[in-house]
């Protein structure tokens, strides 16, 4: 079986961790926003504009972490954006996200037209090259897809311990997740619901942007439209299947690429010249929904997730 | 800070928000387009001569705004009943998959029968469409907002294969593209010799019964219900699931309409590129429109005004057209903020 060989290359263990990567990063920051009650559906158009701008600092001459950073603060202003109208406010988060989806998207192909108005074929930067970690990359299998892979794949699967030890093992992280769980609870301790789902949003945003600044730093190196295709929104059905904790959603993510990686392979076969290409295109889309559909009737749901809180309402 | 309601807002109250909203859209949308190196006291003529100004631009705008009222009520419809309709784009492509489907042979109906025919059948086909994630909602508690999403890349990827493969005109010279409808699918033009089609008089139609639906029916009073407080619709007797259903097959319905409609009044045949995103920017017309029918021919006019007006002024002014979309999105912003402040004040603490 063609199949079953496919699944025993390192190659196609390490396309599949690339192309997970991007999804860890706006996975753990959607699951951040969510712990802390908002869902922001605003990740599609932060991821769109992560790409470009990590990808316009670079090629303005900046270092690819500037890049990194530049990418991260754009997404943190969505965030702000995001959150002053969720959060204070209590607008409905569907509309907001939508909203702000929509204007990251268009803002960033206003701002690609205007910087580079002549252009037919996206120009190209020096993107983040593999980094062969010594000894670990030489495990047979193990080492050329874990551990040949770009620095922001490895900061992706750092962060994951990271948010886990933040979420479950720190003051700050009991205070997110109870602004999720508990809001009145949150504001009896004296603390600030407003502040730190605030905060929460803003980070979260900024690393959906990151995410997308994988696809045009590390994944290629240009940046074209249509380039997040769904990624965001993919990520969004990630968060319930990894039922909000991040060690599961880094799972589902990896098993999402993994999938994805192999349709990719599977339609260079000889079942893939008898089957159309948008059947396996439709592949990453049916697989979040059944998954989806799995694993919501036993998903642990924030309880305050999409419940504004105003102080002194009860 | 903290909000606080108004109790009897005053006239002032009711529109200052709102009319601050809108000029503040104006502002940003002309400092971007000075960026872009446009006079900025020019652009908003610009696009008001160009969506406005003469009849073949408000013929343009008509024809712009009949999908979108098509899309905005489908939306309006699914919001006022908390079911989140982000589908509308499959369930548009869905009715025009029907429409040439059914139009583009030769059909053994008598030929008054064919444009109700496909009508039906494509209202049919969206009400479908929808119906699979309202279902996974209601049997399995799967969230309707991300199966909706996901169900617009899956349906337009299935044109996509069905346009390469059985659907593919054979004269086609090779686009991925539909036959074309036969003459008596088409839908004919209201005034002879003049670019609009009855789609729009169907549009208007639709939107008068929606709004008397909703403010009449038994149906559009549970939808509300169920809408304000599912907990409190389930005690009250009314069966919370079902209306959501039927919420669903109403709204899918409806955004199919849009793509019947785009097909048989417009193009005549069925490409990938039929939809710019008229299933997305239905949501901003029914949030402008406060999600009422009605309303949502106007917010039509007034997003298809921007598109179409853009597009003339980005061509005049050399100014992306992406403009148009950031007007939008800057718009349902700060419109849904400008009337949370009609009815709240903000206190500071």
């Amino acid at each position: 079986m063609e199949i079953i060989d496919i699944l025993f290359t390192a190659s196609f263990w390490a396309a599949a961790i690339r192309i997970a990567s991007p999804l860890i990063f706006a996975t753990l920051g959607e699951l951040i926003c969510e712990r802390a009650g908002v869902l922001n559906l605003g990740i599609e158009g932060i991821m769109v504009a992560g790409a470009f701008a990590g990808w316009m600092a670079v090629y303005s001459g900046t270092a690819l972490w500037t890049g990194v950073c530049v990418a991260m603060l754009v997404g943190m202003l969505f965030g702000l954006l995001h959150s002053t109208l969720t959060v204070p406010f209590g607008l409905s988060q569907h509309v907001v996200g939508l909203g702000i989806t929509l204007l990251a998207t268009s803002s960033t192909y206003y701002a690609y037209r205007l910087a580079l108005p002549e252009v037919t074929s996206p120009p190209k930067i020096a993107a983040f090259q593999p980094y062969e970690i010594p000894i670990l990359s030489d495990i047979p299998l193990l080492g050329p897809a874990l551990f040949s892979q770009t620095p922001l794949t490895y900061l992706a699967f750092i962060l994951v311990g990271v948010v886990s030890l933040v979420l479950y093992r720190t003051p700050l992280g009991l205070a997110v997740r109870a602004a999720g769980e508990n809001p009145a609870a949150v504001a009896a301790q004296g603390l600030s619901v407003t502040a730190i789902r605030m905060g929460a949003v803003m980070v979260g945003s900024g690393l959906m942007a990151v995410g997308g600044a994988f696809l045009t730093m590390s994944a290629f190196d240009s940046f074209f439209f249509e380039m997040v295709n769904g990624r965001g929104w993919i990520c969004i059905a990630l968060v319930v299947f990894g039922s909000w904790r991040p060690g599961k959603a880094l799972l589902g993510a990896i098993l999402f690429a993994a999938f994805d990686a192999l349709q990719i392979r599977v339609q260079q076969t000889s079942l893939g010249t008898h089957v159309p290409y948008q059947i396996f295109l439709m592949m990453p889309y049916i697989l979040s929904i059944l998954a989806l559909i799995l694993m919501s009737r036993r998903a642990q749901v924030p309880a305050a997730l999409m419940v504004p809180f105003n102080k002194g309402e009860r | 800070m903290r909000l606080e309601p108004i109790k009897k807002p005053t006239l002032a109250r009711k529109l200052t928000p709102p009319a601050i909203a809108l000029t503040t859209t104006i502002v940003i949308a002309s400092l971007l387009a000075m960026v872009a190196g446009a006079n900025p006291f020019n652009v908003i003529g610009l696009i008001l001569k160009g969506s406005f100004g003469s009849t073949f631009a408000i013929l343009e705008t008509l024809n712009r705004a009949t999908p979108l009222i098509f899309t905005g009520l489908a939306v309006a419809v699914a919001f006022r009943a908390k079911f989140w309709n982000i589908g509308a784009e499959a369930q548009l492509y869905a009715g025009a998959l029907m429409t040439v489907l059914l139009g583009t042979g030769t059909l053994p109906w008598p030929s008054m029968a064919i444009l109700p025919t496909i009508i039906i059948a494509s209202i049919l086909a969206g009400a479908i469409v929808l119906l699979v994630p309202a279902l996974l909602k209601t049997r399995f508690g799967v969230d309707e907002v991300v199966t909706t999403l996901l169900f617009n890349f899956i349906f337009l990827l299935f044109i996509s294969m069905l346009l390469e493969g059985v659907l593919k005109d054979p004269m086609g010279m090779g686009w991925p593209k539909s036959a074309r409808l036969i003459p008596e699918a088409r839908l004919p033009r209201i005034v002879d010799g003049l670019r609009l089609h009855w789609g729009f008089g169907l549009a208007i139609f639709s939107a008068v019964c929606i709004w008397i639906i909703q403010t009449r029916s038994t149906l559009g009073y549970e939808m509300r219900a169920v809408g304000l407080n599912k907990e409190a619709a389930a005690f009250a007797g009314i069966p919370v699931n079902i209306v959501i259903l039927k919420t669903a097959l109403l709204s899918g319905g409806l955004a199919a309409l849009a793509g019947f409609s785009e097909v048989a009044g417009l193009k005549g045949s069925l490409t990938l590129d039929l939809s710019p995103g008229f299933g997305y920017t239905g949501i901003i017309v029914a949030m402008l429109a406060l999600l009422n029918p009605l309303g949502v021919v106007l917010a039509a006019l007034f997003v298809a005004g921007i598109f179409v007006g853009a597009d003339s002024m980005s061509r005049a002014a050399d100014v992306p057209t992406y403009l148009a979309d950031i007007m939008l999105a800057t718009a349902l912003l700060l419109m849904v903020l400008a009337i949370l402040l009609t009815r709240f004040r903000v206190v500071r603490e």
